[in-house]
């Protein structure tokens, strides 16, 4: 183990860049390339950093790690840290993403770059720290704030609609927010703590858990998203810049799912056993309509965060199958995810920087001139639909394994999924890059540049990685995923238990 | 061995590398060469392996490679299992992906990216053997999908035309239909088994025999509402199985994507579409056979798909002009015969016909496409016509696949074709079989025989003899293919003409048990390998007799009265038409599935999303709480802070109170 605080290096080391940048001035070319640089290293080293973690954690322990906690104001709050199985790769993926989403804004933000990187890198803190609290009023913060910078990403160096992407965020987001909080208030009521590894233990009553389930659900639902309330996603993604669409559904949408393992399931059980047929059909809902919602949309980045809806739907599924399978397959999937849909969402950066549209038919035919462009959109696309041998196919099957000993109907529809995400991304695919090419306007385009090729590259040889050897990710979460499973169908057990003593 | 068996594997793959990373600047030439060479490596190791293990007394191979999914019970590994069912794929898949590779040297000569088509080519056949080598259901479908993913490429490789790119996405989606029920099918069994790898499922079928259910009757898994006792559950799984194998095998009803796949290029269909991947089905169910052989349910329902497939494509195949299309359609029927033989359990047939038909079917799609090539790329046979005198060689190899396809030969003697032995073996099968639904069967493949004779020996008088009818400009340059194109044809044409005669006492006759060693289940009630021999003298001579009439009838209307197809066309107008158009079977998807989807997908777009969803939610809100277009200036400037600073104000809030709460 460690003996600095590791985990409060990877949350605020991304403020430290902060500050640099704040010494730095923007007015010339050498100011932008001063930014540029310092935000990649900055991203880069936290990327270290969480990969020093993965490489520290203990992963037959099933609890949590790499604990630090401090009092905070003498309210009972405590500055608590710590990791475990189901968070830990998490961290690693946030920061994994970051240097990422400075490379794809290297040339495509003109103005206020210093300002925009200043966002990215106060939201990586947020995100870190969001999976790193161990304390939920910590959470919370965490969680709430990281809205803001993603706000101010879409908002500022948004598209031309962004005020109305931004306005329908805040209103879906809202509602959620203060039912969740007044849930975290209820629940320091009845037990007294905020601290999540005490309110794990915690054995809330049906009653209660029901109205804290439904309180949380409302706020991860959203962030999910799941259907219905899934409809400010497509509008964000379309608006927000290129990282901001990388970070939002790479890291932000696992917030959701996040939220799902570390709450709901495990503090509210006989609540997710009640409700999880609801959770079931919402699910289900969202794979087969928003696949084929996705079929017909005509703006690429639009198609793709459709896509996305529909596969956190397989997310949602899996985790309230609440078997081994469901569960570790959703961790899989989310994390498979964030590579394959980052990636997706810089593929369409690549295009979009040089013709600035997202309009399919503007499309067509560059594989003729862009055949490494094709290659990587191919990999990434296969993913997309669940190809075995690519990373999703891993968290695709087990969730459907989970879920189909939980429920054959849930497996049934879900999987006809498989059948529209080849329709919705082949046929993208095939309008956008195969056919001749014929519209004048691509006929100048030039194929990846060597900046480019550094953010494809190592995300296609991850998303085959993880798709052929994806042990890895099992050992980090095996231990963690048990123990939940198990003290899950154990709290059920002991309410039916309780239930045939009382008649 | 079991370096053996690794190399076999990846050779393809590490060809497939080199090509398609590497292939721009080694340059074509190179990339041939080494896929192709890594490929004969493959090949003749794969023969050392079956005459090994199949021939010899080797027992089953089990090679573990690397970690895989391990999650709770879900436990599975990249691993090989090799025992002679495996062994006979081998043999099949790389001696003619290795012939199509040498094939493809010259047939490809002029293509600008053949770097990209051999990368193709080997990354087809890794994945095929990573199908036939599976010890698990699994990594049987990463094969699965990944032949699937290959013949996708393949299939729209010359991408710039549109019709290829639609057969493209329609062989790849039809295959997820399929899919979706191999999928389904895999998870049932580890419901049932607990377990999806072949050792543990196998072990555990036998428990599941009728003779040992003691519990039979009792509900052991829920599915889709039905409570399904032993019994009904392996039915089930079989069921679902099978539609996977109708997918990838281009059976009735999910057939529609193979003919389309002719889009790609020749050596493509040769390769892919007619001797390895679109058997990958009868493979599918022939390894599962412990599981389908307790379900008789299950096997007369592949009985009457496979039956109804052999009808069915037979009767399209007889009017179609695109000489790739018949032979397409001859394949898809041909596959119904080995479904049938799996059906009626006699596994041993069904093997062997396929293996008989990769020589065959191989020979001929080369041999078409070595015509093809001879007239400048025309496909359709009314342009073709007296060509046997300016390209003999492929006349006389295409003359050879199709007595092996028609199955010439003598009944009661073991003087015939390749055809001869293995299609016979299951037309016998099917009349001697238990089954309920055998006399169907075997009236079905009779016919299906007859018109198999007639539209072979069609394509080959309307591409070979009477007069030419292409223009003298094409006739002028119609020339024999290269000796690199021909070599191969001469080695399909030996295996057309002998393999049956050599293999059918060991496929399905005298050696069986020594052959198979027990890699084919067949339970202790299953008489087909005793009975099919003594069948009446008639059922015997009914196949020959079918194949002479189609002979004699495809030669007195091509030959003797050319006029009379044209004639008959007009009188049977309806007929004509609806055989010419594949029954309507696209026309009537496109209504039910491909048009209702785009409709259904704007709909909820537009109305679900649009006006209900945003309508009632957050537009809605805002029509009431204020009125946008007037604040949308001021919303700009302000709201974000305000949302910040509202939170902000939120968790002040929280901080205080808790504050206070904890000082009393």
């Amino acid at each position: 183990m460690t003996d600095w605080p590791v985990l409060s290096a990877v949350t605020f080391m991304p403020l430290v860049g902060v500050l640099l940048l704040l010494l730095t001035r923007e007015d010339s070319a050498y100011g932008r390339r001063n930014i540029l640089n310092v935000s990649l290293l900055t991203t880069i080293l936290t990327f270290a950093v969480s990969v020093y973690i993965w490489y520290q954690f203990d992963s037959s322990n099933p609890g949590f790690q790499m604990i630090e906690k401090h009092e905070w104001l003498g309210t009972g709050i405590s500055y608590h840290l710590g990791i475990d199985g189901i968070s830990m790769l998490f961290v690693v993926l946030s920061a994994f993403l970051m240097p990422f989403c400075v490379l794809a804004s290297w040339l495509s933000i003109e103005k206020r770059l210093k300002a925009y990187m200043i966002a990215f890198l106060v939201l990586e803190t947020f995100m870190i720290g969001v999976f790193v609290s161990l304390d939920i009023v910590l959470f919370y913060v965490f969680f709430e704030a990281g809205l803001i910078p993603m706000f101010l990403i879409i908002g500022v160096w948004g598209g031309k609609d962004r005020v109305y992407a931004s306005y329908k965020f805040f209103l879906y987001t809202l509602l959620g927010s203060v039912l969740m909080l007044l849930a975290i208030m209820a629940m320091y009521w009845q037990a007294g703590t905020t601290d999540i590894t005490q309110l794990l233990a915690y054995n809330f009553p049906r009653q209660m858990q029901t109205w804290l389930w439904l309180a949380f659900f409302a706020s991860f639902a959203v962030k999910m998203p799941m259907w219905p309330v899934h409809t400010w996603l497509p509008d964000a993604h379309v608006q927000a810049p290129t990282a901001g669409s990388v970070i939002l559904a790479g890291v932000l949408l696992k917030l959701g799912g996040y939220g799902f393992l570390r709450f709901s399931l495990p503090m509210f059980p006989l609540a997710s056993d009640y409700f999880a047929p609801f959770v079931f059909t919402l699910s289900v809902v969202a794979i087969i309509y928003t696949s084929l919602v996705a079929l017909m949309q005509t703006d690429i980045k639009k198609l793709i965060a459709y896509s996305s809806v529909a596969h956190m739907g397989y997310v949602t599924m899996g985790i309230f199958a609440a078997n081994v399978q469901g569960v570790q397959g959703a961790i899989f999937q989310m994390l498979s995810h964030g590579i394959v849909s980052g990636a997706l969402f810089l593929c369409v950066g690549v295009v979009y920087d040089r013709l600035h549209t997202r309009e399919i038919a503007a499309y067509g035919g560059l594989v003729n001139n862009m055949p490494k462009y094709a290659v990587a959109f191919m990999v990434f696309t296969m993913a997309n639909v669940g190809l075995p041998g690519t990373s999703s196919f891993v968290g695709e099957v087990l969730t459907l394994v989970g879920a189909f000993r939980a429920n054959t109907w849930v497996a049934l529809f879900a999987t006809s999924g498989v059948i529209l995400s080849a329709a919705y991304a082949l046929w993208l695919y095939r309008r956008v890059v195969f056919g001749a090419l014929e519209k004048e306007s691509l006929k100048t385009l030039l194929d990846l540049s060597p900046r480019e090729k550094a953010i494809l590259y190592p995300l296609v040889i991850l998303t085959i990685f993880f798709g052929v050897y994806p042990a890895p990710i099992f050992d980090a979460t095996a231990a963690s995923v048990d123990l939940l499973v198990n003290n899950y169908s154990a709290a059920l057990q002991a309410a039916q238990n309780v239930a045939l003593s009382v008649q | 061995m079991d370096t053996i068996i690794k190399a076999i594997v990846f050779l393809p793959l590490i060809g497939f590398l080199i090509a398609g990373l590497f292939g721009s600047s080694i340059g074509a030439k190179a990339s041939e060469y080494v896929t192709s060479g890594l490929m004969i490596i493959a090949a003749a190791l794969s023969w050392y392996v079956f005459f090994d293990v199949a021939m010899g007394h080797q027992e089953m191979i089990k090679v573990s490679v690397l970690r895989w999914i391990q999650s709770g019970t879900f436990d599975v590994e990249w691993a090989f299992r090799v025992d002679t069912l495996t062994s006979v794929m081998f043999v099949v898949v790389n001696t003619v992906s290795t012939l199509v590779h040498v094939y493809s040297i010259g047939y490809m000569h002029h293509d600008p990216h053949r770097p990209r088509f051999f990368a193709y080519l080997s990354l087809f056949t890794f994945a095929m053997l990573m199908l036939i080598t599976s010890d698990n259901l699994v990594q049987m479908f990463f094969g699965w999908e990944g032949v699937g993913l290959a013949s996708y490429l393949l299939i729209g490789f010359w991408y710039k035309k549109p019709s290829a790119n639609a057969a493209a996405m329609k062989a790849f989606i039809v295959n997820r239909v399929g899919d979706f029920g191999f999928a389904l099918g895999i998870f049932l069994v580890f419901v049932l088994f607990g377990s999806v790898n072949l050792e543990t499922i196998f072990a555990a079928a036998k428990t599941y025999l009728p003779a040992e259910g003691a519990a039979a009757g009792e509900a052991v898994v829920t599915l889709f509402g039905m409570h399904l006792d032993k019994a009904d559950a392996i039915t089930a799984a079989s069921l679902l199985l099978f539609m996977g194998a109708m997918g990838k095998s281009a059976q009735f009803l999910l057939h529609t994507w193979l003919p389309d796949a002719m889009e790609g290029p020749t050596p493509v269909s040769a390769l892919i579409h007619a001797a390895t991947m679109v058997t990958a089905g009868v493979f599918l169910v022939a390894r599962m056979s412990p599981v389908f052989e307790l379900s008789p349910d299950a096997l007369t329902v592949v009985t009457i798909i496979g039956a109804i497939t052999a009808f069915f494509a037979a009767t399209v195949g007889l009017v179609q002009n695109d000489i790739k299309r018949v032979i397409a359609y001859s394949t898809c029927s041909q596959l119904g015969y080995m479904f049938v033989a799996l059906g009626v359990g006699a596994y041993g047939a069904a093997i062997f016909h396929l293996f008989t038909h990769a020589f065959f079917k191989a020979l001929l799609f080369l041999g078409a496409g070595s015509v093809i090539h001879a007239v400048d790329g025309e496909q359709d046979m009314r342009y073709m016509g007296g060509l046997r005198k300016h390209i003999p060689v492929t006349y006389w190899m295409m003359f050879i696949g199709t007595i092996a396809l028609t199955g010439v030969g003598i009944p009661g003697t073991i003087i015939g074709t390749a055809g001869f032995f293995s299609k016979d073996a299951i037309i016998e099968s099917a009349y001697a079989a238990h089954s309920s639904v055998s006399g169907f069967a075997y009236a079905l493949l009779v016919v299906a025989a007859l018109f198999t004779s007639f539209y072979s020996w069609r394509l080959t008088f309307m591409t070979f003899h009477g007069k030419p009818r292409a223009s003298s400009d094409v006739m002028h340059h119609v020339h024999e293919s290269p000796q690199v194109m021909l070599v191969p044809l001469y080695i399909l044409g030996v295996g057309a003409l002998v393999a049956g005669f050599i293999f059918h006492d060991y496929f399905f006759g005298h050696h069986y048990a020594e052959f198979w060693k027990g890699a084919l289940f067949t339970s202790a009630e299953n008489e087909v390998l005793e009975t099919y021999h003594d069948v009446p003298k008639w059922v015997k001579w009914s196949p020959f007799c079918a194949m002479a009439l189609g002979l004699f009838t495809a030669w007195y209307m091509y030959i003797r009265r050319p006029e009379l197809p044209k004639y008959l066309a007009e009188q049977h107008r309806g007929l004509y038409q609806f055989l010419l158009n594949k029954w309507y079977f696209d026309e009537l998807y496109d209504v039910l599935f491909v048009r209702s989807a785009k409709w259904l997908g704007t709909f909820l777009w537009k109305e679900g999303d649009g006006r209900v969803i945003d309508g009632y939610g957050p537009n809605g809100i805002a029509a009431r709480v204020l009125n946008v277009t007037d604040r949308v200036v001021r919303l700009q400037t302000g709201y974000l802070y305000h949302y910040a600073f509202a939170m902000l104000i939120g968790i002040a809030a929280l901080v205080t109170w808790m504050m206070f709460r904890s000082s009393f």
